[in-house]
């Protein structure tokens, strides 16, 4: 690198904070058109059976109605499954289809599309249409599905169940040392800020602009141009903001479905916005049932390691998740067996929620750790010490790098653990019995192939951009940054731009993939940029610079300097002048080096220590500190990770104490589908959260970034609960620990 | 949400007339319960009469040497009220103890005696409840009850009221001001609210267009020992599961005389009278306080989600009594339980 890097690794406010505080940032719903029509879904009352009439006929007479949608008089779509599986993060099974016909699959489910002049009018027309129902007995409870399953055709994109090595369950019964333990994970909804939107502007001669909320622009851009068999070249997707997603905006919804079937029909522009209740209709973490079994020597050494999931995915679709993977390489073990099934329930089919997968089995993983701690009598953090694997039994491969050793150590010294008293009931002040508990988290480094582009123009401005998306975690701010430093420029003078399907391509973002893969594209971009800059500058009359190769330059300042002697340069404006361009562009690309994925194990660590207290009669429980200390590569904004990690490190104890999605079980309905009834923490609910990053080097991209988007979560609710066990004795195996659990 | 029409009433007795001649019509204060309710189309007025530019925004002080305050005074404003939070600091404490500060800046006195219960059912219009839809069953009973009641429930409904603030009242035992069509009448708080018994879309004991427009305290009394103590599913932002306001009379190391109201419990804030008495002479002992608890919950029932409220009304009572004698209240910003 001949640069200085002054902006990555420092931090930098976030390049589009002025846009959002200020309200001028547009989210999907925000964006006008003339003669904008409004929509609103009819959700279902029956969670399964038949739609057998459907009565629209106060909804068409009520004010300002333009029409409504249906089953019964739909636009027409292609009936096999394969156009709909035209999304990137589609599931094995049969996609779920509005208005496909009159069969219900889930309580909520989309029944009629009401269009109207005025969002209330659509919305009050909305509840005039009648349906009558032939309803069946649904089962949303994953725990009495029929039968379970191991998934016989494996989603794509994520690794498949290890198979077993060693003889896990002859070992298990051998040892001296002996933990089992049942573990559920309840039904969690993502909710972010910002409902699911689309706003399709109908721009005549069978062109659409669609503004839909989503974690990759291309994907339900490539979705809806199949499903409804439109030209690429006339649909063009923006999506600049997001409100928040967590990954329920990695699949089309419906809401995009409806709201361009709709424009088709009635030739015109249409948004649709749904409610907060029918964000509930759509993805969410599965529910889990999991059993961990630890066989050990009598000095903790795990000798046997079985891990079984049963989770719960819809009728139609297999939605899968590695929940038990984490448990055959974060420890050493040679006897390992995991088990992963599927459990059909009648609901929305589940999809990737937070560090999906990893948040469910490293909750079990983590909290069975804990009781072998116990049940060996040894500090839970020298148990995971004595543990330790230096590499990936599952693949049989060295990780890239894995720094969590020090992550336990820095993050045991932040805490104080030493301070802790090992046995349980032993700390108290006051009314309030003191619990001290840790965990590990895991979340596996990934890259994704990205292109990017980047323009400079004569004003010596410079923009950078890609197809990705910024969910909130700061990607807009991460590539400014590394533009400014490629070209040596101030952060100011550039401007990066996401969510629009006219830049290069990108997948979808998630998998905290992003930052590595559009970052090091954007990277490519900006190196090719500088090449044909000096070519360019090297071809003018009289250059001073006309004999150096990149490696005899500085970029700075707005000019190409001879590093040996920095008076001889050329400014970017005149470079441009002189070959005669008002712009230069260059395109760049990241590849996943397949090579050291196919040697080395990537992954993320973290090690989460909380102290909770509890109140001994009445189990209020209060947390009073947590401390994430993680490992993860290459950190390239303090200030945006450090806020990555505080906001899973709060969905974490959300996940603990409070978020459950409450189904009736008889209706197959959400009963607290809002923000009031389900429980995310308050403030007062969070406590001081310390989060400090261990140094770790990796090479698995230019970068040597392993992404922060998820690993804030994974561990966390295990650490709480691992907390509360040692304050009160109490072993809590179903999420959330609330105070009924507690008495 | 339907369409509706929307006056503002300029005199109290403009607006009663308004909404008794009109079945269909209702009154609207902060609306922060009924615009929800609206918009779920769980209430279907055909008519808002917006009440808030009426006068009845004073805290005034009464002959008896007590308070009282007006039907629109904000939750906020009553419970900062320099008189509320030296004479009255259980009321003070309660409100400040149930929903959010934004919450409580809308909300007015008289909304919240006539806040509607919060069973999820009663919400959602796909789902069969008698108080919002009578004989269409009551689905919590073997739904999802985690927040209902546990005391005089009914056949019929087992919803609770979920105020925080007129538990307070109820222990220090207010009344209520009524006007309406046929003249003013003052109520017992006891008498106000209502149990669900066979006609639970009935949460009180108001006739159709009788408006709240004010509430009276009693002179001051247990300004020293007393406490409210709310638990829930979080620390901040979430209704009571269990809540007790307990106020205390001493003399010496004995009670003289106990008052114990229960929130989240009941269709009604739930006073027990017997268990109140069983503390008069008794030490401030947690036997006591078991004993006196034990009358309380006497026939108390849960539907499986709820049972533990059982248990935890309990506990709750006992803490709260040993706050109310230790002169500790309860301090509603910090959230450990003393
Ligand atoms: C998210 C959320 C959380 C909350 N948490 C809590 C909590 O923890 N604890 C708690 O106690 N409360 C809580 N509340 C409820 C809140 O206290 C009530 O919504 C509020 O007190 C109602 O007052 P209002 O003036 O807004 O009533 P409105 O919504 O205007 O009216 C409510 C009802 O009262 C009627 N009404 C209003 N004024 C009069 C009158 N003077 N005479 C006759 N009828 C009248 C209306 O017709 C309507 O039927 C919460 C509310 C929300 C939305
Ligand atoms: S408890 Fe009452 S409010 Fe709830 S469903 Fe039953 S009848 Fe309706």
């Amino acid at each position: 690198m001949s640069n200085i890097h002054p902006y990555v690794g420092r931090a930098t406010s976030r390049v589009d904070g002025p846009l959002k505080v200020s309200g001028l940032a547009q989210y999907a719903a925000e964006f006008g058109a003339p003669d904008l029509a409004y929509a609103a879904a009819v959700p279902s009352a029956i969670a399964k059976g038949r739609v057998t009439s459907l009565d629209v006929s106060a909804a068409r007479a009520a004010p300002g109605v333009i029409d409504v949608l249906s089953h019964e008089n739909k636009l027409a779509f292609p009936e096999d499954d394969e156009p709909f599986k035209n999304d990137m993060v589609a599931v094995p099974g049969s996609p779920f289809r509005p208005f496909r016909d009159d069969q219900v699959h889930y309580s909520g489910q989309a029944i009629a599309l009401v269009v109207a002049d005025t969002h209330e009018n659509a919305r009050h027309a909305a509840t005039l249409v009648r349906a009558t129902y032939a309803a069946e007995t649904p089962n949303v409870d994953v725990a009495s599905a029929a039968n379970h399953y191991e998934p016989p055709e494996p989603r794509d994109g994520i690794p498949p169940t290890p198979e077993p090595r060693g003889d896990a369950a002859g070992a298990f019964a051998a040892a001296p040392v002996q933990v089992t333990a049942d573990y559920r994970v309840v039904a969690e909804h993502h909710n972010p800020m910002e409902l699911q939107a689309t706003t399709v502007v109908w721009e005549g001669d069978g062109r659409l602009l669609i503004h839909n909320k989503t974690q990759g622009v291309v994907n339900p851009k490539n979705y809806i141009c199949s499903v409804f068999g439109l030209d690429e070249d006339k649909v063009r997707l923006v999506s600049p903001f997001v409100g928040g997603a967590f990954g329920m905006a990695l699949r089309p919804h419906y809401d995009v479905f409806l709201a361009v079937m709709a424009s088709l029909k009635l030739q015109r522009s249409i948004r649709l916005v749904l409610t907060r209740g029918q964000m509930f209709t759509m993805g969410w973490r599965p529910d889990c049932l999991q059993t961990v079994s630890f066989g050990a020597d009598a000095g903790g050494r795990l000798t046997s390691i079985q891990h079984h999931a049963i989770q719960a995915t819809s009728r139609y679709e297999d939605y899968q998740e590695p929940i038990v993977n984490w448990s055959g390489f974060l420890y050493d073990c040679d006897n390992v067996a995991l088990k992963y099934e599927l459990g059909k329930v009648d609901t929305p089919t589940p999809s990737d929620m937070r560090a999906p997968g990893a948040t469910t089995g490293v909750f079990a993983l983590e909290c069975a750790m804990d009781e072998l701690a116990y049940a060996a009598k040894v500090d839970p953090v020298e148990l995971r010490l004595m543990n330790y694997s230096d590499r990936d039994k599952n693949d049989d491969k060295p990780f890239s790098s894995k720094e969590l050793r020090e992550a336990y150590r820095l993050g045991a010294e932040r805490f104080g653990w030493s301070k802790r008293s090992p046995e349980p009931r032993s700390m108290r002040e006051g009314r309030e019995l003191i619990g001290y508990g840790m965990a590990t988290g895991c979340w596996e480094a990934m890259t994704m192939p990205h292109k990017a582009r980047a323009t400079l123009t004569a004003d010596g401005k410079l923009e950078v951009g890609c197809a990705t998306a910024d969910i909130g975690t700061g990607t807009y701010t991460i590539l400014a940054q590394i533009a400014a430093d490629a070209l040596g420029l101030d952060i100011a003078e550039v401007t990066s731009r996401v969510g629009d399907t006219s830049l290069p391509m990108a997948p979808v973002e998630g998998g905290s993939w992003a930052a590595a893969s559009a970052g090091s594209a954007v990277k490519s971009a900006c190196e090719t940029l500088k090449d044909e800059l000096l070519k360019r500058a090297r071809g003018i009359d009289g250059s001073p610079l006309a004999n150096a190769g990149l490696d005899h330059v500085v970029f700075g300042n707005g000019r190409i300097a001879l590093a040996s002697d920095p008076a001889k340069a050329v400014s970017f404006a005149d470079v441009l002048k002189g070959a005669g361009l008002d712009k230069l562009e260059a395109d760049g690309g990241f590849e996943p080096d397949k090579d050291f994925a196919q040697t080395y194990a990537g992954y993320t660590h973290a090690a989460c220590f909380v102290e909770v207290r509890v109140d001994e009669d009445l189990g209020v429980v209060r947390l009073a500190r947590v401390v994430s200390a993680v490992a993860a590569g290459k950190i390239l904004n303090p200030l945006t990770a450090r806020s990555q990690i505080l906001g899973g490190v709060v969905m974490g104890c959300g996940m603990a104490l409070h978020e459950e999605t409450l189904w009736d079980k008889t209706l197959g309905r959400v009963m607290n589908a809002n923000l009031g009834e389900y429980h995310v923490p308050a403030h007062a609910d969070i406590p001081d959260i310390d989060v400090v990053f261990v140094d770790e080097e990796d090479g698995s991209n230019p970068l040597g970034v392993k992404g922060l988007g998820e690993i804030g979560i994974v561990g966390t609710a295990a650490a709480v609960a691992n907390a509360i066990f040692h304050a009160t004795g109490k072993r809590v195996r179903e999420l959330p620990i609330t105070i009924d659990k507690l008495l | 949400m339907m369409n509706f029409s929307y006056t503002r009433a300029e005199t109290v007795a403009e607006a009663i007339a308004a909404v008794a001649g009109d079945p269909a019509a209702r009154f609207i204060a902060g609306g922060t319960n009924l615009v929800d309710l609206m918009k779920y189309d769980v209430m279907k007025p055909e008519r808002l009469v917006d009440i808030t530019r009426l006068p009845l925004r004073e805290i005034e002080a009464t002959d008896a040497g007590g308070l009282r305050i007006g039907a629109l005074v904000p939750n906020s404003d009553l419970a900062y009220d320099a008189r509320v939070q030296r004479d009255y600091p259980l009321l003070a404490s309660a409100i400040l103890a149930g929903a959010s500060a934004q919450l409580r800046n809308a909300a007015t006195t008289g909304g919240n005696l006539l806040q509607r219960t919060r069973c999820y059912y009663f919400y959602d219009v796909a789902t069969p409840c008698n108080k919002r839809e009578p004989g269409s069953g009551c689905a919590a009973k073997t739904g999802v009850n985690r927040v209902n009641a546990i005391l005089g429930t009914s056949e019929a409904c087992i919803a609770t009221h979920p105020s925080d603030m007129c538990v307070a009242l109820a222990a220090l035992e207010a009344t209520v001001h009524v006007e309406g069509p046929n003249g003013p009448r003052v109520l017992p708080f006891a008498e106000f609210h209502r149990l669900p018994g066979d006609a639970p879309q009935h949460d009180n004991t108001l006739a159709h267009g009788e408006m709240v427009v004010a509430v009276e305290l009693p002179a001051p009394r247990f300004g020293r020992n007393h406490t409210y103590l709310k638990l829930r599913d979080r620390l901040s932002y979430a209704f009571a599961l269990v809540s007790v306001a307990a106020a205390l009379e001493m003399d010496g190391e004995g009670i003289a005389e106990a008052r114990i109201a229960l929130g989240g419990v009941a269709h009604k804030p739930w006073r027990v009278p017997d268990g109140e008495a069983v503390l008069k002479g008794k030490p401030a002992t947690p036997d006591s306080f078991g004993a006196a608890a034990d009358v309380i919950l006497a026939g108390a029932k849960g539907y499986g989600g709820n049972d533990f409220k059982i248990e935890l009304a309990r506990r709750a009572i006992v803490r709260a009594l040993a706050q109310a004698a230790a002169g500790e209240p309860q301090v509603q910003s910090d959230k450990t339980v003393n």
